[in-house]
């Protein structure tokens, strides 16, 4: 039974520390989801956690400066300066921003919002709703037929 | 012909539901006719899931647009490759690719086990076409591939097609999702054999044995998989990134470290009786697991930049997967009185519990991988808020075990089993501790400091490196003396003679040799610059000159590509062209990075863009130590596993603790 009792108080130790390590983790690396109209309401709030936002990008909003890139995200898509709804964005990330971002394309921005209302990304991720996949509800001129053999 | 296609489907799922209820009925009423009509629905799933393949992939290479599949996927300027390829680029063809390497799987295992196991080959015929016909269910009736678009209904359309995407037409994707699905698809087989075997309560492992080979070429396709998506992700997204801890990888992960878990693991039912019920479970989560990463990359559950869109589907994976593992954990519970371990645990410094570590830190980061993938979803059904959690959680778990399941990697396969004496271990690890510690010390004073876990990392890569050496050393050695052979003979005898040990340790070898590369991260260096035409920047010790800028177009693309000429303190090494493509079909813009590889480090250069003006190039060059090492990794793994493969040269049997009147009872072979 002895080697038991070592073996279990091994096994305790192994998993007290992976679950230490995993509460660390999750504090240093939690992100909100929160959409921009979220965003816009959370007030102060807003500029101590780490969120991600979901938007897409207006026409012709992105602009390059250097190492630094910034554009305007939408809650709707095709949406230009009028809507209210808008959040600007500045990527200053070390990763080169992926190839499916561009004009209308869907991004997914982590960051935190700062004092001046501009959020701050540090990652950014995209899908081009023309080319992956359209989400089912989209295919509307393309829509399949499925075989009604009857 | 798309009615052909369709009509296949459909009835490959009836053959497949026929199969299921023939086998059962015939082995309990003991109906030997009907077991034999099973076997042959097997057959014909297989044949009319290969009609409906050879179908779509017909009119994919045909360019028959009306289809829904074909227009979305293919265009006609692609080359033929991605035009094939396009089979498994969007969800209804990757589904029909499951599909059909399950029924291909299928049909191998009935055929070749047909006459063996009567009793339990039936219940294996069952649950294998179970899981096809779940499968078929999504294509026959949600998902089809053989949809017609509604403008091509009744006329053909002069079309061109939307194009598979650009990013995807690239040599490893041709193979890695093939490869990912072989692996995937074929754990179905040990997890049909393991619940055949529990079905019949067969005592023994004559489970075990049989898929053993199933298991290893399964593994080998997995980290085929794996490993193909990782060279792709470094050579083709431009950030030089091979992980990213992204939810479809991880997917492709999860499963990837049960099965590991659960070859080391048999290990120990097979020499000792011992931890039956845990490789049931292993097997079992290992299946469950890969229809879960199927799950997770085609139904969009939770946001990945792999983007396969929401879908229909995820409701239907949820319910096989919740029926799937209840019905599997009452079944082992219920059969729990026939698999007691049959040897007990003597020591905690023995090879039994460094298997149960091994297993136990496998387990736990699989754990931990996939509670951080699914944290969204579970934080949003606990709190109401959808919280993510991203690289450094994962970093912060999986680096530390990683480094420990390395550290086992070099004691496991050198304790005793039993118990190991003290005096055992300092003959087995005193020069390899030594070596490590030397090469710490050694790079600590280099100035590798810095990074504590790299220089762990490598001390321990040095510590099992050596282990495995000697291992070979002392085996052809002894062998050499006796043979009066010379060395590299002897060690190749050595390994013919016992390949499941040996091709083990150079499975190991691959894996210290990936862990190498992996390792070398912590020193990568980079920079993004807007450079004009004859300007110079430097990153890490490379002088980049950049020389000029040209573009073209073909009918696909139009390119614009940089001459960066790179040199390291004066000494030119030649001209790089990194490329910016633009796709026309899609509009897809794509960066085709240049990457000088060399075993020390990679120089790679991405060509993000023109600046805002237009005349400089934004640029990011990067150093990446020891990446080479990844790939070289991979294929000595590759070369272990199919060593493990090949039979020995002389049988080996092993004696085994017994527990009388339990072990007796072996399955029945039928010859």
């Amino acid at each position: 039974m002895n080697t038991y009792w070592k073996f279990g108080a091994i096994v305790a130790v192994i998993i007290g520390v992976l679950a230490w390590l995993a509460m660390g983790g999750v504090t240093e690396s939690k992100t909100y989801y929160k959409e921009i109209k979220e965003v816009k309401q959370m007030g102060d709030h807003a500029q101590s956690e780490k969120l991600r936002v979901n938007g897409y990008v207006e026409q012709g909003s992105i602009v390059r400066d250097g190492a630094q890139v910034s554009f305007v995200l939408h809650q709707t898509p095709g949406m230009l300066q009028k809507d209210p709804v808008r959040l600007a964005v500045v990527y200053s990330g070390i990763d080169p921003l992926p190839d499916t971002f561009k004009d209308n394309a869907q991004a997914l921005a982590d960051g935190r919002l700062g004092q001046d209302g501009v959020f701050h990304a540090s990652k950014v991720q995209a899908k081009c709703a023309s080319k992956y996949e359209a989400k089912p509800q989209m295919k509307t001129e393309a829509k399949p037929l499925t075989q009604a053999r009857s | 012909m798309e009615n052909i296609g369709a009509l296949s489907i459909l009835l490959a799922f009836c053959f497949a539901i026929y199969a299921v209820v023939a086998s059962v009925t015939g082995r309990l009423k003991k109906n030997s006719f009907l077991i034999v009509s099973g076997q042959r629905a097997v057959y014909s799933v297989w044949l009319l899931l290969t009609v409906a393949a050879g179908l779509l992939i017909y009119s994919l290479l045909k360019g028959d647009f009306r289809l829904a599949y074909v227009a979305a996927h293919t265009d006609s300027s692609m080359k033929t490759i991605y035009k094939f390829t396009a089979w498994w680029g969007g969800q209804e063809g990757s589904l029909l690719l499951w599909s059909w390497l399950l029924a291909t799987y299928s049909a191998i295992v009935v055929f070749m086990n047909r006459r063996k196991f009567r009793d339990m080959m039936p219940w294996v015929t069952s649950v294998l076409m179970t899981t096809e016909a779940f499968f078929l269910t999504l294509i026959a009736f949600v998902l089809s591939p053989f949809g017609v678009l509604q403008a091509g209904r009744g006329n053909i359309v002069e079309g061109v097609g939307q194009g598979l995407n650009p990013l995807l037409q690239y040599w490893t994707m041709v193979i890695h999702p093939p490869m990912l699905y072989l692996g995937y698809v074929g754990f179905t087989v040990p997890f049909a054999f393991a619940m055949g075997s529990l079905i019949t309560r067969q005592p023994g492992d004559a489970w075990i044995h049989t898929t053993r080979r199933w298991t290893i070429v399964t593994w080998l396709f997995q980290s085929a998989g794996i490993l193909l998506g990782q060279g792709w992700a470094y050579a083709v997204l431009g950030w030089g990134g091979y992980w990213a801890w992204d939810p479809v990888e991880n997917a492709s992960l999860l499963p990837w470290i049960t099965a590991t878990a659960f070859l080391h693991s048999v290990m120990m039912q097979e020499k000792k009786g011992m931890m039956k019920v845990w490789n049931m479970v292993l097997i079992s989560g290992t299946f469950f697991l890969c229809i879960f990463g199927t799950f997770l990359t085609r139904s969009g559950v939770v946001s990945s930049v792999h983007a396969f869109a929401q879908s229909p589907i995820g409701k239907y994976f949820v319910i096989f997967l919740a029926v799937g593992i209840a019905a599997t954990v009452i079944l082992i519970l219920e059969r729990l009185k026939y698999l007691k371990s049959e040897a007990r645990l003597e020591s905690v410094i023995s090879r039994e519990s460094s298997f149960m570590f091994n297993n136990l830190i496998l387990v736990a980061s699989c754990f931990a991988v996939l509670w951080g993938t699914m944290f969204p979803v579970i934080s949003e059904a606990v709190t109401g808020e959808k919280i993510s959690v991203d690289a450094p959680f994962f970093n912060r778990i999986n680096i530390p075990i990683g480094l420990a399941l390395i550290f086992l990697t070099g004691i496991g396969p050198l304790i005793a089993w039993r118990r190991s004496s003290l005096e055992s271990l300092k003959r087995a690890f005193l020069i390899p501790t030594i070596a490590g510690v030397a090469l710490m010390a050694l790079l600590a004073i280099l100035g590798a400091y810095e990074h504590p876990f790299a220089l762990v990392s490598f001390g321990l890569c040095m510590f099992v490196t050596a282990t495995i050496v000697s291992e070979f050393w002392k085996g052809a050695s002894a062998i050499r003396v006796k043979n009066g052979i010379g060395f590299i003979p002897a060690a190749i005898e050595l390994t013919h003679r016992n390949t499941r040990r040996y091709g083990g340790y150079l499975v190991h070898m691959g894996i210290v040799f990936m862990f190498i590369g992996y390792t070398g991260a912590a020193f990568n260096q980079d920079i993004t610059k807007e450079v004009a035409p004859g300007g110079n920047t430097d990153v890490g010790h490379y002088n980049l000159h950049i020389a000029n800028i040209e573009q073209g177009e073909n009918d696909t693309y139009a390119w614009q590509r940089l001459a960066v000429d790179v040199s390291r303190n004066g000494s030119a090494l030649g001209t790089l062209y990194p490329e910016r493509r633009l796709y026309k079909a899609s509009q897809q813009p794509t960066s085709e990075v240049s990457i000088r590889r060399r075993l020390n480090e990679d120089f790679y250069i991405n060509f993000a863009g023109l600046s805002a003006d237009n005349k400089r190039a934004v640029i990011q060059a990067y150093v990446f130590p020891l990446v080479s090492w990844i790939w070289i990794g991979f294929w000595v793994l590759a070369f272990g596993t199919i060593v493990c493969l090949i039979p020995n040269k002389v049988r080996l049997s092993y004696a085994r603790t017994q527990v009388v009147g339990v072990a007796e009872k072996h399955a029945t072979v039928e010859n």
